[in-house]
């Protein structure tokens, strides 16, 4: 017992470090989670603060006036006429005549520079779609320029940007603002347009379209022979070197990195098979390949979670395996099968590496229309967007990615809710 | 008749052909009084009489639609006088494309010469017919099957077995797709980096040390071999990779052990989500909050310590990189840490060990092989991680283990050699096949020891 | 063992009960709620003395009111149907229960008079000096030696190598296992049969010289060779060490204690000593249970 005695002397003088050391470790842990969840704060609330803005864009109020003689137009029906037409005569017109002490040339195009590129196009299609307008004039909101939008946003914060614009530019705005004839509108042009050199002009429909044409293919491609794959290797596969070999192999394609499916887009199906580069066909094709293999292993994962007595049962009934397979055990692994498909379609929907060996990075400004028109994808333009020198594209970005985003969190929040709602727990 | 005309028109048929075989079967069934006395159900016997209809068919459609294009052209081509025909292959392939797109009508036919134009009118007239010829083939065997399969039909016949043989086909044949990926994957990246090592020797491009590929554009232009010296990509990949391991590693770890030892349940219930929001999030975005905001605040920060950072360090991409596998790295553990047994907690509890003492004791250790094993499919993620470091790290290919330079990966080199339109035939592009070779091998051997390690700790421990 | 005069007055109150109470139930499967424990829960020399403990799993509760003590350098076995609570009274001795999510322990628990559950007690040092063995071997993934040196390693025991391999040898000496370990310490500890395992968990419990000795079932994976081993081995360390064991067996209780306690739906029914627990027990669930009539 003296020993034992020593013993406790010694194990209670070395409790203080003891204890000191637990609570540093306990720290460290509360530190990591905090950490990470900070990345999480942080990388949310960057894009948010950054992309806001792209939600809104900067209009200006000028009277246009849809001048005949101006425009050279009397017929619509004259597509000749139509494409010769001075457009852009239209907006210049109304600028100069609100600005009518510029004469310089310089200063005259400074001034047709506060408004958008495409004004002229934009002006066309209203004029087309309502013919009657023709001679007569209207007070009508104008989409400013990208630089010109920038400004506006950054004074309505309190702090203007004007690096990039002239004296008698910031002139001319505060001109306008003065006269409370500058706003900021919802920006509709992002959401039902295709990209565009222009930022203010451009718009993600084409990217979510190619996107949505995309995913469909990969899909119908890899959804049903993932889940056939994944039946056979769990419920007919032999247990023997062959089937052990595809289960390795499946395993190890799972975690290839992704560019490497790029590489083989690029080598089998461009560069053998000759399919086009840049439509949605070929971008289907790889992404199918690459998310074939989370697939397979979701529905093993929920094959293998439906209890044999279900079996048992089916086959002491008489059931063939393949009826046993079919009326069992496939309607109730589907729950899980559908939460890995959908998983596995939210990483194909993000994914843009190998895309981008497969010519799905060219601009597109078309919004596609079909499996095998070019096309690009939601994170392509946003990559593409990133590269971008203007300063108003990191808006635009950044809005490109909360929209990117949401549809990922949708089709997770489905998953998990799929998960919740028909899985069983055996 | 197009291609998926005649797909459709297969449809229907073997659609038509279940109906007849059905039919049949109980057309037999009345005469023996119901169906109990059939083998199988009706259904089998319209299945299998559909197989014989669609099947053989369709595989014809298949090889026909594959065959039909190559040979058509070849026989159009050689129908060509010889003194049109030129010699090299290449040019043999452009004047093969032009009379394509002279058929097709891309390619207006004024100003062409007789021949080409004659040429793409027999191409035309070859692709019709080859056209009806499928329908007509394919349709003909699809009927030949559909009475075939129907002629089977009998009491005594065992349909059910005979399409479930087929079905289980269909399903090993699926299962063999993914071998079929790997082989693609395999063939293409080792064919194309063989083609690349013809130019450049392979010590050379393992051992080089200078990479500079953009000389290399033309085979006629002095400096044509350019230099493919590898080397400055491993390091620079490997920097990286280390930046983000270093950051990686140490948070996900700790967090993991945190949430699985010290957590109650309701922190863990909502903060293990939340860190796996990070996994979700694609890596372009990544990419793009990499270049735009750390890299810029860690030059800013740099400065403001007198250190001059790259504006494209290896620093900036690789701590995203790092915070992008954190809960890759902490899921992995977690699991890994919750399959030790309580028993082990508990005989260590019970000796009168704290807490923490118990965990870096033996709670680590004991899931050391399984952390291990996360650890290095981290590590392949890290190395073939490819947007932040396209978005966020440079070009030039510096040899340096500073991780405040701008340094490239291997991953960036793929995505700028083969961005864009490009030959197969420069050692410029093929250098990304060899590139992706060495990725692949690399990420694959790591994955495999991990695999292989973490199915022996779930093992011991089931 | 006899009964023994108490201390303060309650504990008189209770004992003066207890000898009143014959239990004349037909049906010895029923229990009243106002049960009384029978026989001589009190000791004199009492090592660790339990008095009204309730233990509850959240809303649930798992032991109803238990008051025993343990005398020192006593073995005393806690016998009882699956599912009595013997496991989780065991665990409370030396707050392992601590680590159960939501499990509370009401009452006094005292080992030299000391409160094990004031939250002045250190639980480290608490576990140092009651030590545990589990129902199914649980050695570290570490070597033999580690396995045993890990108990003197975080305590600070031993301030030489020397001292500690001392300390291994002499451990691994008295739970009889050095002869058949000496020559491969260095190897797994997994790698021993389950008798050997269930031995090396002894030795690395008594490395750290703990004053009482829980033992859950430490036999219920073993072969009946290992588990004469270990029941020997018990009998050694008696010697030395104060044992609580909880066991399965009510031929093992036999065997290795001096003193039986009889656990009923998390009640203690009767404690006495082990052979009049088995030749004429007190009370009618009592004999029932070592008749066989249930369990």
């Amino acid at each position: 017992m003296s020993n034992s005695n020593r013993n406790l002397k010694r194990i209670q003088s070395s409790l203080v470090w003891r204890y000191r050391a637990e609570k540093a470790f306990r720290w460290c842990g509360v530190v990591a989670v905090a950490l990470g969840l900070l990345a999480v704060l942080a990388l949310f609330s960057d894009i948010i603060i950054k992309g806001k803005g792209a939600f809104f864009a900067t209009y200006m109020q000028f009277e246009v006036t849809y001048d005949q003689e101006l425009l050279g137009i009397d017929n619509f029906a004259d597509d000749q006429q139509l494409i010769i037409a001075d457009w852009e005569s239209l907006y210049k017109s109304a600028l100069r005549a609100d600005f009518p002490d510029v004469r310089k040339r310089a200063d005259k195009r400074k001034l047709y520079a506060l408004v958008s590129d495409g004004t002229g196009y934009d002006l066309k299609a209203r004029l087309l779609a309502d013919p009657k307008l023709l001679g007569q004039s209207e007070i009508i909101w104008l989409l400013a320029d990208d630089d010109i939008d920038t400004y506006f946003k950054t004074l309505l914060d309190g702090n203007a940007y004007t690096a990039r614009l002239t004296d008698n530019q910031v002139e001319w705005l505060e001109q306008l603002d003065g006269t409370e004839r500058m706003r900021l509108q919802f920006n509709a042009n992002f959401f039902n347009r295709g990209d565009s050199r222009e930022p203010e002009q451009a718009g993600i429909k084409g990217a979510v379209i190619g996107s949505l044409l995309t995913l469909v293919l990969t899909l119908i491609l890899s959804f049903p022979i993932g889940i056939a794959a994944a039946i056979y290797l769990e419920e007919f596969a032999p247990k023997n070197r062959w089937t052990e070999f595809i289960e390795v192999n499946i395993n190890n394609l799972a975690a290839v990195p992704s560019i490497i499916f790029g590489l083989l887009g690029l080598a089998i199906f461009i560069n053998f098979f000759h399919i086009p580069r840049s439509i949605p066909v070929i971008g289907g094709l790889v992404l199918a390949v690459m998310t074939l293999p989370t697939i397979i292993i979701t529905s093993r994962a929920a094959i293998t979670s439906v209890p044999p007595s279900i079996r048992e049962a089916a086959l002491g009934m008489g059931a063939s395996r393949n009826q046993m397979v079919l009326h069992h055990v496939l309607p109730l692994a589907l729950p899980g099968i559908l939460t890995g498909a959908i998983i596995g379609m939210a990483r194909a929907l993000g994914e843009t590496a190998p895309l981008l060996m497969i010519g799905m990075v060219a601009f597109i400004a078309d919004i596609p229309g079909s499996f095998t028109e070019p096309a690009t994808v939601l994170p392509v333009q946003i990559f593409l967007w990133a590269d971008s020198p203007e300063r108003a594209f990191i808006e635009k970005t950044s809005a490109a990615i909360m929209v990117l985003l949401s549809f990922l969190i949708l089709m997770n929040i489905s998953a998990v809710w799929l998960r919740k709602r028909l899985e069983r727990r055996w | 008749m197009q291609a998926n005309d005649v797909f459709f028109l297969l449809m229907g048929l073997s659609a038509l052909a279940f109906y007849m075989g059905r039919g049949r079967s109980l057309e037999i069934a009345g005469e023996l009084r119901g169906i109990r006395n059939l083998h199988s159900l009706p259904n089998y016997y319209g299945y299998y009489t559909a197989l014989w209809c669609g099947l053989p068919a369709l595989l014809l459609l298949c090889l026909w639609i594959i065959v039909d294009d190559p040979v058509i052209i070849a026989v159009v081509m050689d129908s060509l006088p010889g003194e049109v025909l030129p010699s090299n292959s290449v040019e043999h392939t452009l004047l093969a494309n032009k009379i394509n797109n002279l058929a097709v009508g891309v390619l207006p036919s004024a100003g062409q010469s007789e021949v080409l134009i004659s040429a793409a009118q027999q191409l035309r007239d070859l692709t019709q017919l080859s056209r009806w010829g499928m329908a007509a083939t394919v349709l003909c065997l699809a009927l030949i099957g559909l009475a075939w399969g129907r002629s089977f039909v009998a009491a005594k016949f065992r349909a059910r077995q005979r399409v479930e043989k087929v079905v289980q086909y269909a399903l090993f044949a699926c299962a063999c797709l993914a071998i079929f990926t790997t082989l693609g994957i395999v063939l293409s990246v080792l064919f194309e980096s063989l083609q690349f090592f013809k130019s450049v020797p392979v010590d050379d491009f393992v051992l080089g040390l200078e990479w500079s590929p953009q000389t290399a554009i033309r085979a006629d232009q002095v400096g044509s071999s350019g230099s493919f010296g590898a080397v400055p990509l491993f390091v620079g990949t490997l920097l990286v990779s280390v930046v983000a391991m270093c950051i990686a590693v140490p948070v996900g770890l700790m967090s993991a052990i945190y949430l699985a030892e010290y957590a109650n349940r309701s922190v863990r219930a909502y903060a293990k989500p939340a860190l796996e929001i990070l996994a979700g999030i694609p890596t372009v975005v990544y990419g793009f909050f990499a270049a735009l905001t750390v890299a810029p605040y860690l030059r800013d920060l740099g400065e403001s310590f007198g250190l001059s950072v790259s504006s494209e360090s290896a620093l900036a991409a690789g701590a995203v990189m790092g915070v992008m596998i954190i809960p890759f790295i902490s899921s992995l553990a977690d699991d890994v840490i919750t399959a030790v047994p309580q028993a082990m907690r508990d005989g260590s509890l019970a000796m009168g060990a704290t807490h923490s003492e118990t965990v870096r004791r033996v709670v680590i250790p004991a899931a050391l092989p399984g952390i291990v094993a996360g650890i290095m499919l981290a590590v392949s993620r890290a190395i073939g991680e490819t947007m932040i470091v396209v978005m966020a790290s440079g070009m030039a290919a510096n040899l340096t283990f500073n991780p405040l330079d701008s340094v490239t990966t291997v991953t960036v080199q793929i995505v700028t050699l083969l961005t864009g339109d490009q030959e197969f035939d420069s050692p410029k592009t093929l250098a990304a096949f060899a590139l992706g070779l060495m990725l692949f091998i690399v990420t694959l051997i790591l994955n495999i020891v991990a695999l292989q390690v973490v199915k022996r700790f779930r093992e011991q421990y089931e | 063992m006899q009964k023994t005069a108490t201390l303060d007055a309650d504990d008189m109150a209770d004992s003066s009960i207890k000898s009143s109470v014959k239990v004349t139930n037909a049906n010895p499967l029923d229990i009243t709620d106002e049960h009384v424990t029978v026989g001589s829960y009190e000791v004199n020399n009492a090592k660790m003395s339990i008095k009204n403990v309730n233990v509850y799993y959240g809303d649930k509760q798992a032991i109803f009111d238990v008051s025993v003590d343990i005398g020192k350098n006593e073995v005393i076995a806690m016998i009882g149907p699956s599912g009595c609570g013997k496991s989780t009274f065991l665990r409370a001795l030396n707050r392992m229960n601590d680590t159960v999510d939501g499990c509370r322990v009401e009452g006094d628990i005292r080992m030299d008079g000391q409160d094990l559950y004031s939250p002045k007690l250190d639980v480290v040092e608490l576990r140092a000096r009651v030590g545990m063995v589990f129902q199914k071997p649980n050695p570290f993934p570490k070597s033999i030696y580690d396995n045993v040196a890990y108990g003197p390693k975080i305590h600070g025991l031993a301030d030489t190598r020397v001292d500690l391999d001392e300390m291994v040898e002499r451990s691994l000496r008295r739970a009889s296992l050095w002869d058949e370990v000496k020559d491969r310490l260095y190897q797994a500890g997994t790698g021993l049969s389950g008798g050997q395992q269930q031995r090396l968990c002894i030795a690395r419990a008594i490395a750290v010289s703990p004053e009482v000795i829980l033992m859950d079932e430490p036999c219920s994976a073993l072969d009946p060779i290992a588990t004469a081993r270990i029941e020997e081995l018990i009998e050694e360390l008696s010697q030395n060490f104060t044992i609580a064991i909880v066991t399965h067996s009510m031929q093992q209780a036999a065997r290795v204690s001096q003193r039986t306690a009889y656990f009923h739906l998390g009640k203690l029914i009767e404690v006495n000593p082990t052979e009049q627990v088995f030749t004429m027990p007190e009370h009618a669930l009592t004999e029932s249970y070592i008749t066989g009539r249930f369990g």
